[in-house]
C-alpha cells in the first residue's frame, strides 16, 4: 500500500527531516509510527498526505508514484485517504452531521446516501445522538471521534493518523486506539504516529521509528522478510 | 479494489453530482450571504449605486435622443426667393440648383399657393385678403445629401445658394440640432468613460469583500483540500457568492433607476406641457434592465474569479 524507497525530504533552509528511509506498509496492515517530537514522523504522513513532497527518492502509495504525480491529480488521491489529525481541524461553524457529510458531498454522493454514510459512520464511533450538536459543545474524545468518523466516512483504503491521542487521558486513548484496530480487521491499512510507547506495546501492532530524520527501527521489514 | 466498486455505486452519475454539487453550491452561498444580511446589503448597496449612476444617465440620454429623433433626417434648406422673382425665373433657378451634386430633391411652394394654404391654416383668410397684394415670396425647398461626417458640405451649399442673385435667403434650419446631436455624442462618451469606471469599482468591490470571505474561511478551505476537495469545487462557492451579489446589485440598480426617473417624471411631465408636448420620460426597458442584470452579474462573477485567482491559491494544508 505504502512504500518508502530511500526518500529524503530537506526544508528550504536547509532542514532534513528526512534521511533515506525506506520501508513498505502492506495493504490490509496496521503500523505505529513513532519517535520524539521532531524526529520526522509528522513529515513522513505529509508526504503520503501530499501535503508535502518528497526531495529525493520514492513513495509510491496503492501503485502511484507520488513523486511525479501532478497537483490537479492530488485531490483524488487524497479522496482514498482518511486523514485524522491531532487538532481535530473540525469546522466549528457546522453541525457533527454537515462535518462528517463533508468528504461524501466532495465526491459527489447523493443526498440520501450520505444520511445513511454519515449516521452508520458516528455509530462506529458511538457519536450517533451527536449528529445535530455544534462540535464546539463536544468533549476533546468526542471532537477527536468526530473527526475519526469523518475521515472513514468515504471508507478510504488507508488511514493516516497523527497523534490522534495527543490530548486524550490514557483509558480514551485506549479506546481511540481500539477503533483504529477494529477498521483494520475490516481490511483498511491503517498508520498512526504516536509518542505513547506504552499504549502502542499494549496494542502489539508493528512499530516503525524515526530518530532524528533516520529509521530507527522497523517491524515491518521482519514481518515481510519473516 | 472490491470497496472502491461499491462505493461507486452509491455516488451518482459523473455528470449528474456535478449539477447536484453546482446547486447545492448556488443555494448554500445565498445561504451563506443571508446570515450575514447587513454586510451582504451593504455590498449590493454599493454595486447598485455603482451602477445605477450611469444607467440613469443612460436614460436621460435616451430620453434627450428621443425629443429631436423626428429632424434627424429631414434636414432642409429653405430658399426664400426675392420679392420680386417672377414663377419663370425662379423654376429656371431650380433647374439649375438640381444639378448641383449636394442637392438630393428641390420642390418649390410658389406663392399664390403658399397664401391659399396660409389663409386655409391659419385662419386670418380676411386680413390677407385686405392686404391686397401676395405678401409671400415663391420658396424653394432643398434637400441637401446629408452627410454626417461631413457638415461643411451643407454649410458650403448653403453659402452658394445665398450668392445667387435671386435668393433673398437660404436657411438651414436644423442647425441647432446638428449642435445637440454633437452634445449628446459628448455626453454618450462621457457616460462610457463614467461607466467604465465605476464598473471597475464594482469589481473591486466585489473582489475585496471575496477575499475577506476567502481569508476568514481560511480553515475550511485547508480542510476542505485535505480530504480530497478539488480546487473548482473550493472555487464554487465564492464564483457563486459573486454571481449572487452581481444578481442583487443590478436588481437594486434597476429599482433605484426606476424610482429615480419615477420621481423626475412629474416634473418633466409639467414642462412637455408648458411646451405643448406630450413627451414622456421612458424608464428602463425591459431589456435594459434585463440587461443591466447581466452585466451586474458579469461583474460579480468577474470580480470574485480575480479574487479566487488571486487567493486560493495561497491557501495551502500545512
Amino acid at each position: 500500500m505504502i512504500r518508502f524507497d530511500n526518500v529524503s525530504k530537506r526544508y528550504p533552509g536547509g532542514h532534513e527531516a528526512l534521511s533515506n528511509v525506506s520501508f513498505h506498509l502492506p495493504r490490509g496492515e496496521m503500523a505505529y509510527l513513532t519517535g520524539h517530537s521532531g524526529a520526522g514522523k509528522s513529515t513522513l504522513l505529509k508526504l503520503i498526505a501530499l501535503i508535502e513532497r518528497p526531495s529525493r527518492g520514492n513513495l509510491v502509495l496503492d501503485g502511484v508514484n507520488l513523486s511525479s504525480v501532478s497537483n490537479r491529480k492530488i485531490p483524488y488521491i487524497r479522496r482514498n485517504i482518511g486523514i485524522i489529525f491531532q487538532n481535530h481541524h473540525l469546522l466549528y461553524d457546522r453541525t457533527v452531521f454537515d462535518n462528517v457529510a463533508l468528504p461524501l458531498i466532495i465526491a459527489g454522493y447523493q443526498h440520501k446516501e450520505i444520511g445513511k454514510r454519515v449516521r452508520a459512520s458516528l455509530d462506529q464511533v458511538g457519536l450517533l445522538n451527536k449528529e445535530k450538536s455544534a462540535p464546539i459543545t463536544l468533549s476533546g474524545g468526542e471532537q477527536q471521534r468526530v473527526g475519526i468518523a469523518r475521515a472513514i466516512v468515504h471508507k478510504p483504503g488507508l488511514l493516516l493518523a497523527d497523534e490522534p491521542t495527543g490530548n486524550l487521558d490514557p483509558e480514551l486513548s485506549k479506546e481511540i486506539m481500539q477503533l483504529f484496530a477494529r477498521f483494520n480487521d475490516v481490511g483498511v491499512t491503517v498508520l498512526i504516529a504516536s509518542h505513547d510507547l506504552k499504549l502502542i506495546k499494549e496494542m502489539g501492532s508493528p512499530v516503525v521509528s524515526l530518530n532524528k530524520g533516520l529509521l530507527s527501527h522497523n517491524d515491518l521489514d521482519l514481518t515481510n522478510h519473516g | 479494489m472490491a470497496k472502491a466498486d461499491s462505493n461507486q455505486l452509491a455516488k451518482s452519475s459523473p455528470f449528474k453530482a456535478w449539477g447536484i454539487n453546482h446547486l447545492r453550491t448556488l443555494i448554500a452561498s445565498l445561504g451563506v450571504m443571508t446570515r450575514q444580511p447587513a454586510s451582504s446589503f451593504m455590498t449590493i448597496a454599493v454595486i447598485a449605486i455603482a451602477l445605477a449612476l450611469p444607467a440613469g444617465m443612460f436614460v436621460l440620454l435616451n430620453n434627450a435622443s428621443n425629443v429631436s429623433v423626428g429632424w434627424d433626417n429631414s434636414a432642409q434648406i429653405s430658399v426664400f426667393l426675392k420679392h420680386d422673382v417672377t414663377e419663370n425665373q425662379a423654376n429656371k433657378l431650380m433647374d439649375k440648383l438640381r444639378l448641383y451634386e449636394d442637392v438630393n430633391k428641390i420642390s418649390m411652394i410658389n406663392k399664390q399657393q403658399a397664401l391659399k394654404e396660409f389663409k386655409k391654416i391659419s385662419g386670418f383668410g380676411n386680413a390677407i385678403e385686405s392686404l391686397g397684394d401676395n405678401p409671400l415670396p415663391h420658396v424653394l425647398t432643398i434637400q441637401p445629401v446629408v452627410d454626417a461626417k461631413r457638415p461643411d458640405k451643407i454649410r458650403h451649399l448653403l453659402k452658394q445658394l445665398n450668392k445667387q442673385k435671386q435668393v433673398e435667403l437660404a436657411q438651414l434650419d436644423l442647425q441647432w440640432v446638428k449642435r445637440l446631436f454633437a452634445m449628446l455624442e459628448i455626453a454618450q462618451r462621457a457616460i462610457w468613460v463614467i461607466a467604465s469606471l465605476l464598473g471597475i469599482a464594482v469589481l473591486l468591490v466585489v473582489g475585496n469583500t471575496i477575499r475577506l470571505d476567502i481569508q476568514n474561511r481560511r480553515e475550511e478551505i485547508e480542510v476542505t483540500k485535505l480530504i480530497g476537495g478539488t480546487d473548482a469545487f473550493i472555487r464554487r462557492p465564492f464564483l457563486y457568492t459573486g454571481l449572487w451579489y452581481g444578481i442583487g446589485g443590478g436588481l437594486f440598480a434597476w429599482l433605484l433607476t426606476s424610482l429615480s426617473i419615477g420621481l423626475l417624471d412629474n416634473s418633466v411631465e409639467h414642462l412637455a406641457s408648458l411646451y405643448n408636448s406630450g413627451f414622456q420620460l421612458k424608464g428602463l426597458s425591459f431589456t435594459e434592465g434585463l440587461n443591466l442584470i447581466a452585466f451586474s452579474c458579469f461583474l460579480g462573477l468577474f470580480g470574485s474569479w480575480i479574487a479566487v485567482g488571486r487567493h486560493l491559491s495561497e491557501i495551502e494544508p500545512s
